[in-house]
């Protein structure tokens, strides 16, 4: 494969490729990194959420391109030019729907991503900038989400601006008031905010490009983990990119499009609240503020502390703490499959961010199972933070591991999960 | 597999089932890419409200005859002349032969409505708009003088001397009652 291209090619095109390749080196880097780029032989249909989320990125800022050319930030103008989006423009409701439910896709697939690296240590030596580059591109997917879902200037829209730039301000006590009108530039939240954040809602994908470059540089460095977490030191356990995973890519590519596009079709409201069908109104909050789902299992941590400086505080750790995970958990082996109990603890950590999800998502003053939904809210956020300040330092230290299989082709005794 | 395949007699066969496959996957593909942009292709096009507003109805009661007057359609000047009995004869006593743009007048007007001429106030050089006031000039030929490039127009809207290439366009229109234009 690799030898193609020092004979004289046959053809106009294939001269053509030496011609630019000679000054810009275009097509020997897609070759390396696209098609000759060598891949562990074993990946599973856990390593489809990477290229996934990538696609999502793209289908994002492709159809928030097109809405942008019928969107107007104005305060005055942006809820009927939604609407009018969904009512006169052509495919507007398809261009609207693809938007909206593809940033539920996009956090889900992230987080699949993101767990899928939890559990077989993508994040430890020789990847930890990998995985600081990917929580950065989080933080940045976060404030995007937020700043596009104040767009449609809605009920929800304006109260979770109202709500979320209130959160940053108590962060810094004492300076709230001057940071709250250097965020809004306004007394309240205004037409000045909604055009900022249309702004940044827009700047901020660049953004995200720019940190995913980033991402695959550092990838491509190391090459991707495996199931089995070890070093691949025989060339030939791996494979190249082309044709095996871009077919693979490409398969788990159509069933995420069945998923997505039923939704759309299907059920597009399925994850929107009805309030935001409301236009804003500053006078009025409605009676149940809650977040898109993707925010809940933090909403629920910074709801669970009747403090308010800490709550927040407790908020921005939960993820902030992701950037010290490789230092946190130190034990050698990658893989979940060759550490019993560090296999069990991460489906504990699992079910307890869907706890904090499904609390953030009910009242405070509820209850659940006959608990006070407050006390399972503070329990799951205790716990959230014990995972990673105790569970994985004991486990490092303590945890007795399986023996690692020293190559793909002789797989260790027990190691069932290949 | 490879190994048996250097060896296959059939291999001729083989070949045209995976030209056929490659071909069939490649057409696949180019379709739903196809039907996938489609959508956000023509959502650039004109939206349905707008073209719900292509139409302009107005009222021509009060136009006195030799009254130009200017509407509005799909967001541009639309002249609405009511021309004078010797304004009409002027348009046609040409000899169409000479024109720029040959066109007979009774084909600009609408049957038995002679007297009313309407166009789009767009100069065919490069958009700019004729004057059509009272107190516009109206070139050398009683029709429309475009101040950007000068071009002459007639008074029958058509191109006489200057730059622009073609007469005045006719939108289409009709006289839904004596007191009423519709254009669009």
């Amino acid at each position: 494969m690799s030898g193609i291209q020092t004979l004289e090619p046959e053809t106009k095109w294939g001269r053509f490729q030496n011609w630019v390749d000679d000054r810009l080196p275009i097509f020997t880097f897609m070759r390396h990194s696209l098609e000759e780029y060598p891949t562990p032989k074993n990946l599973s249909y856990w390593w489809n959420f990477g290229s996934l989320a990538g696609v999502c990125l793209v289908v994002m800022m492709l159809s928030g391109i097109f809405l942008a050319m019928y969107y107007t930030p104005h305060s005055q103008h942006a809820f009927e030019s939604v609407d009018r989006i969904m009512r006169d423009v052509n495919h507007g409701w398809l261009l609207r729907y693809i938007h909206m439910n593809g940033a539920s896709m996009f956090f889900i697939v992230v987080y699949l991503h993101m767990f899928r690296g939890l559990y077989y240590g993508s994040y430890k030596s020789p990847r930890e900038l990998l995985w600081i580059l990917g929580v950065v591109i989080l933080l940045l997917m976060m404030a995007t989400a937020f700043m596009g879902y104040v767009l449609p200037w809605g009920q929800m829209s304006f109260w979770g601006a109202t709500v979320i730039t209130k959160l940053v301000a108590s962060f810094f006590p004492g300076l709230e008031n001057g940071i709250l009108q250097l965020l809004w530039g306004d007394f309240s939240v205004s037409n000045a905010t909604l055009n900022r954040f249309f702004s940044l809602h827009y700047l901020l994908p660049f953004v995200i490009v720019g940190v995913v470059i980033l991402h695959l540089v550092a990838l491509h460095k190391h090459g991707s983990n495996n199931p089995l977490g070890i070093d691949l030191k025989n060339p030939k356990e791996k494979i190249p990119f082309h044709p095996y995973y871009t077919i693979k890519d490409f398969f788990g590519l159509g069933v995420f499009f069945l998923v997505f596009l039923s939704i759309v079709f299907y059920a597009p409201e399925f994850f929107n609240e009805p309030d935001n069908y409301i236009p804003a109104n500053p006078m009025v909050t409605p009676p149940h503020i809650v977040p898109e789902w993707y925010f809940l299992p933090f909403y629920a941590i910074v709801r669970s502390i009747p403090w308010r400086w800490g709550g927040i505080f407790l908020m921005f750790a939960s993820i902030l703490i992701l950037f010290v995970l490789p230092w946190l958990d130190r034990s050698k082996v990658r893989s979940g499959t060759f550490r019993p109990i560090f296999k069990i603890s991460f489906w504990i950590f699992l079910a307890n961010c869907c706890v904090l999800g499904y609390m953030g998502a009910l009242p405070t003053d509820g209850h659940t199972f006959g608990l006070p939904n407050i006390l399972i809210s503070q329990i799951a956020t205790f716990y959230y933070f014990f995972h990673f300040l105790g569970v994985l330092p004991l486990l490092a230290k303590y945890e007795k591991t399986l023996p690692l299989p020293t190559s793909l082709g002789t797989p260790a005794l027990g190691a069932k999960n290949v | 597999m490879l190994m048996k395949r250097e060896i296959d007699p059939t291999e001729k066969i083989q070949e045209t089932k995976r030209d056929f496959l490659y071909l069939t996957t490649a057409a696949m593909g180019a379709v739903a890419a196809g039907a996938a942009i489609w959508p956000f292709i023509d959502s650039m096009n004109p939206a349905a409200d707008v073209l719900a507003l292509s139409t302009t109805e107005i009222d021509i009661s009060q136009i006195a005859v030799g009254q130009a007057i200017t509407a509005m359609w799909r967001g541009s000047p639309v002249f609405i002349r009511r021309r004078t009995e010797e304004e009409i004869k002027i348009a046609r006593a040409v000899d169409i032969k000479t024109l720029p743009d040959p066109e007979k007048d009774e084909d600009r007007t609408k049957k038995d409505k002679d007297e009313w001429l309407v166009l789009v106030g767009v100069c065919t050089h490069l958009g700019c708009v004729p004057g059509n006031k009272a107190s516009d000039s109206k070139g050398d030929f009683g029709g429309w003088l475009c101040p950007c490039h000068g071009s002459h127009y007639d008074t029958s809207g058509r191109i006489r001397k200057g730059p622009a290439p073609h007469n005045l366009a006719i939108p289409p229109y009709q006289f839904t009652n004596e007191k009423t234009l519709l254009i669009g």
